[in-house]
């Protein structure tokens, strides 16, 4: 997802509403709770005193991300201003054997940041400070609670910019993009932030604190950064990152291209990425979204079943160049449409729309944000299924996603207010992600498993597959005190859960 | 075990495989994996060999959508020229160790990922790791296990991919992997600057490195540093020229197409420090703190290269293993040359015993490639 800050999931329009329980969350260790005035006490003993929150009206503020439908506040919650600070509320918490959930700034569409009421939140907010930025090896070092979108505004006076830039970049923080792996609309040329992402310094739970990778290009023995990247907040939190940095590009340049037929459009796709020319970014929208934009934006797009729009780079003779290919694979096709952008203003128009795509669809109710990531070759007949299942499910659908890596997006449009919507849209999600995974995709692709896909992972991995994983958690965090009720399936990880408490 | 170390054994499927390895984990009896056997030397482990050799070929390869599954033992034969029969390769670019190590074997897929074997053209398109999708394998106890899948993006769960890129079989053996493939740019050149000192070219290359023009390979040797450009159509020679401009008054000689792709396979493969016996070193650092490591080494003898802008250093020459990590700590020792000692670096002790639980996890009876990277 392009650009800017979208607005998160709207699911819970009414503030007072109660949560929602389709996604079952552990009951709170009774020990833990019994014990709440000692742990923050605790917590107080080490850390500055506005550090520490225990309020309920202010940890209230923390209860939940931005899958918001699931809510609880958490027993404290600790705000250090230094890798020392995170440490020594880590080694608390593993004392006291208290559960611990990291937040960056709580964007996650995937409750990643979901606490439970026995547990601590470490929130990485105040880590706000950019260490060294270094040109001449291509990279930056900040600490993690800095924004996605303010490392590249530190990069731009340097002539350098980070690459991964998901939607809620001006919200969201490396520890989040860290902790994600997040992407963004660009990663069809730059990849996600493992790709960028050269060393991080990491607090395992005990409240030890390593050094993993650096400015060299490749890891020392086992590479453990790869697998903390992406972990979901399982293994340790990420205080300071060592981020790989790039040249700004001289231009870009977006051409539209519409088609009457959706597997044209997707046809196209493959064609452009089979031709040698590698775009930044190949956005599709489809019909129900471009109406949606139409109402909203007035971004002026073609009346037709779906839109491209494919953004290459360079200096202008080389954006002209690779435009020119882009145009003749697409004539062989019929597009209804093909539209150059002259200058920044047109570049702007044809963005403008698939910017506003998010506020579009909110402004028809509510909705559900999927992230499913399916071959490119199967993107067709998986926009053929959704339909259906939109049939079947009596809900309507609309796609906005990056198509040159195959990431969806489908929207699932409900009424929050109407009894068992919510229910019927998440039953309807469920469905087509386990589509994603039939024609060999995945069930996330940038979002994450959280609490929201947690209960799918056995349709795309096997239990043998899961268990080799929680094995691994293990290594890392032999009492789960670390996000312990994400990601993995409750029963599947119950016995691993189980064995902690009773050590 | 002695007897054991004459023993080959070469399943033919994975499920061969996994039950090769419930027999070995019951027994406790190490194996030493094997593809080609042209990268890693394991000769000196203890356990039976097992080859990867028929546990073989392409399981799909779609170019329209960037992606090749391909079993371990499939050879880099094999694979090369099918991709480019497409216009495409494995932008990673993996080296050819068989000049430098002696190896008469057939390189192999599943070996450039167990070793995360990345070449010059690393620099911009990131190394293996970066490119493997998923991976399927059968870990020490024997169970076949999958990890990650066939799509650019996917944050499905821990990726396990990352750990076993570089593991060198330690972990457990490569069934299957996921690698995404990416269209090899037509039109290439190289722009030559002789007579310089090491600080000059790290000094050209950060400067080349910090423009736009996707430079695909910075390295030096003997005085001479080399700029690879790429391009589609027209962007060639915009790039050179810019490059060029850039450079102001350094001489610089344009080598064209035939000739770069003679350069550069020559440089990915060491080619300069093939053929002798003596100690040969892989030192990462960062690239700035190039030329100083270069002069500390050669004082000690021998001659560097350097790949990756600087930040890849290669040392020939007779320093001792302490010497040699005394100047740069992240040092590998490719070529032993008679040296003793572990070939991997030593790690902090947190960080070794995290990478010792991993290993004990997916290997609990210690039997795949046992000790090999042992710090």
């Amino acid at each position: 997802m392009s650009g800017q800050f979208i607005l998160p999931n709207r699911i819970a329009r009414d503030e007072e509403r109660n949560p929602v329980s389709s996604i079952a969350m552990p009951e709170p260790d009774p020990r833990v709770l019994a014990r709440a005035a000692e742990i923050t006490a605790a917590l107080r003993a080490v850390l500055p005193d506005d550090a520490v929150i225990s309020d309920l009206e202010e940890t209230r503020a923390y209860e939940c991300d931005a899958l918001t439908a699931y809510r609880c506040p958490p027993l404290a919650v600790v705000l250090p201003r230094t890798t020392a600070e995170v440490a020594a509320a880590m080694r608390i918490c593993h004392d006291l054997r208290v559960p611990v959930v990291p937040r960056g700034a709580g964007t996650s569409l995937a409750g990643g940041a979901l606490p439970t009421a026995d547990c601590v939140v470490i929130g990485t907010m105040r880590l706000r400070d950019v260490l060294e930025i270094d040109t001449r090896n291509r990279f930056i070092r900040v600490q993690t609670g800095v924004t996605n979108l303010s490392v590249s505004a530190e990069l731009e006076p340097h002539g350098f910019f980070y690459a991964p830039d998901p939607s809620s970049q001006l919200a969201c923080t490396i520890a989040g993009n860290i902790a994600m792996n997040s992407g963004g609309a660009h990663c069809l040329k730059y990849g996600v932030t493992t790709n960028n992402l050269l060393g991080a310094t990491v607090v395992l739970t005990t409240g030890e604190v390593i050094e993993l990778g650096g400015p060299e290009m490749a890891p020392m023995g086992l590479d453990l950064m790869g697998l903390l990247c992406g972990s979901e907040g399982q293994l340790g939190i990420v205080t300071e990152a060592t981020l790989k940095i790039l040249p700004r590009p001289e231009g870009a340049r977006p051409v539209l291209i519409g088609f009457d037929d959706a597997e044209v459009a997707g046809e196209c796709v493959a064609r452009i990425i089979r031709s040698g020319v590698l775009p930044v970014a190949i956005e599709y929208m489809d019909e129900p979204c471009l109406r949606a934009v139409e109402a909203f934006a007035n971004a002026g797009y073609p009346k037709c079943a779906a839109v491209l729009i494919v953004e290459v780079e360079g200096a202008p003779e080389e954006i002209a160049f690779q435009i020119a290919r882009v145009r003749e694979i697409a004539d062989a096709l019929n597009p209804v449409e093909f539209r150059e952008s002259r200058n920044a203003d047109d570049a702007a128009a044809i963005w403008k729309g698939r910017k506003s795509a998010f506020g579009a669809m909110g402004r028809l109710g509510d909705y559900i944000c999927l992230d499913g990531t399916v071959p490119v070759g199967q993107l067709p007949y998986t926009l053929k299924m959704i339909g259906e299942l939109s049939r079947q499910h009596g809900l309507e659908v609309a796609n906005v996603f990056h198509a040159g890596d195959g990431n969806m997006h489908p929207l699932i449009l409900f009424n929050a207010n109407k009894p068992g919507d919510l229910e019927r849209a998440e039953a309807f999600g469920a469905d087509i992600l386990r589509l994603c995974v039939r024609v060999g995709g995945c069930l996330t692709g940038e979002h994450g498993v959280g609490i929201e896909k947690r209960d799918l992972m056995g349709d795309q991995y096997d239990p043998a597959d899961l268990a080799v994983q929680m094995e691994v958690k293990d290594v890392f965090d032999p009492r789960w005190l670390l996000n312990p009720a994400k990601v993995f399936p409750l029963p599947a990880s119950q016995p691993y859960r189980e064995r902690a408490a009773a050590e | 075990m002695s007897a054991d170390i004459s023993t080959a054994f070469a399943p033919s499927d994975e499920g061969e495989l996994a039950a090769l390895i419930v027999e070995r984990f019951r027994a406790r009896a190490p194996l030493r994996i094997i593809g080609g056997g042209t990268r890693v030397q394991t000769g000196h482990l203890p356990g039976a060999a097992l080859a990867t050799s028929r546990l073989a070929g392409v399981v799909t390869y779609e170019p329209g959508e960037m992606t090749l599954i391909v079993r371990p033992g499939t050879t880099m034969d094999e694979i090369q020229p099918m991709l480019a029969a497409e216009g495409q390769a494995l932008a990673f670019e993996p080296p050819d160790m068989r000049g430098l190590l002696g190896g008469n074997g057939a390189p192999t897929i599943g070996g450039v990922v167990a070793a995360n074997a990345s070449g010059p053209r690393r620099l911009l398109a990131g190394a293996c790791r970066d490119h493997l999708l998923g991976i399927r394998f059968v870990d020490g106890q024997g169970r076949i296990l999958k990890n990650g899948g066939r799509v650019m993006k996917n944050v499905t769960g821990l990726d396990l991919s990352k750990l076993f890129c570089g593991a060198h079989g330690t972990l457990g053996v490569l069934t299957e992997m996921v690698l995404k493939t990416l269209p090899a740019m037509p039109e290439r050149a190289t722009l030559a600057l002789p007579g310089l000192t090491a600080a000059e070219a790290v000094a050209v290359f950060s400067a080349a490195l910090a423009t736009p023009f996707e430079v695909s390979g910075a390295a030096y040797r003997d005085g001479t540093a080399w700029l690879r450009i790429e391009g589609l159509g027209p962007q060639l020679a915009y790039r050179r020229d810019r490059l060029l401009a850039l450079l102001g008054d350094r001489r610089a000689e344009v080598l064209e197409a035939g000739a770069t792709v003679d350069l550069w396979q020559g440089l990915r493969d060491v080619a300069h420090f093939a053929g002798a016996e003596t100690p040969l070193w892989r030192l990462l650092v960062k690239p700035t703190d190039a030329p100083a490591a270069v002069r500390a080494l050669e004082a000690l003898g021998g001659a560097c290269s350097l790949d990756w802008g600087g930040g890849l250093i290669w040392y020939c020459g007779p320093a001792l293993p302490d010497a040699v990590r005394r100047i740069a700590p992240h040092a590998t020792l490719v070529r032993r040359g008679g040296l003793q000692g572990p070939a991997f670096p030593p790690q902090a002790a947190t960080i070794a015993a995290l990478s010792a639980g991993l290993r004990r996890s997916f290997d609990p009876a210690g039997i795949l490639n046992p000790g090999l990277m042992e710090g």
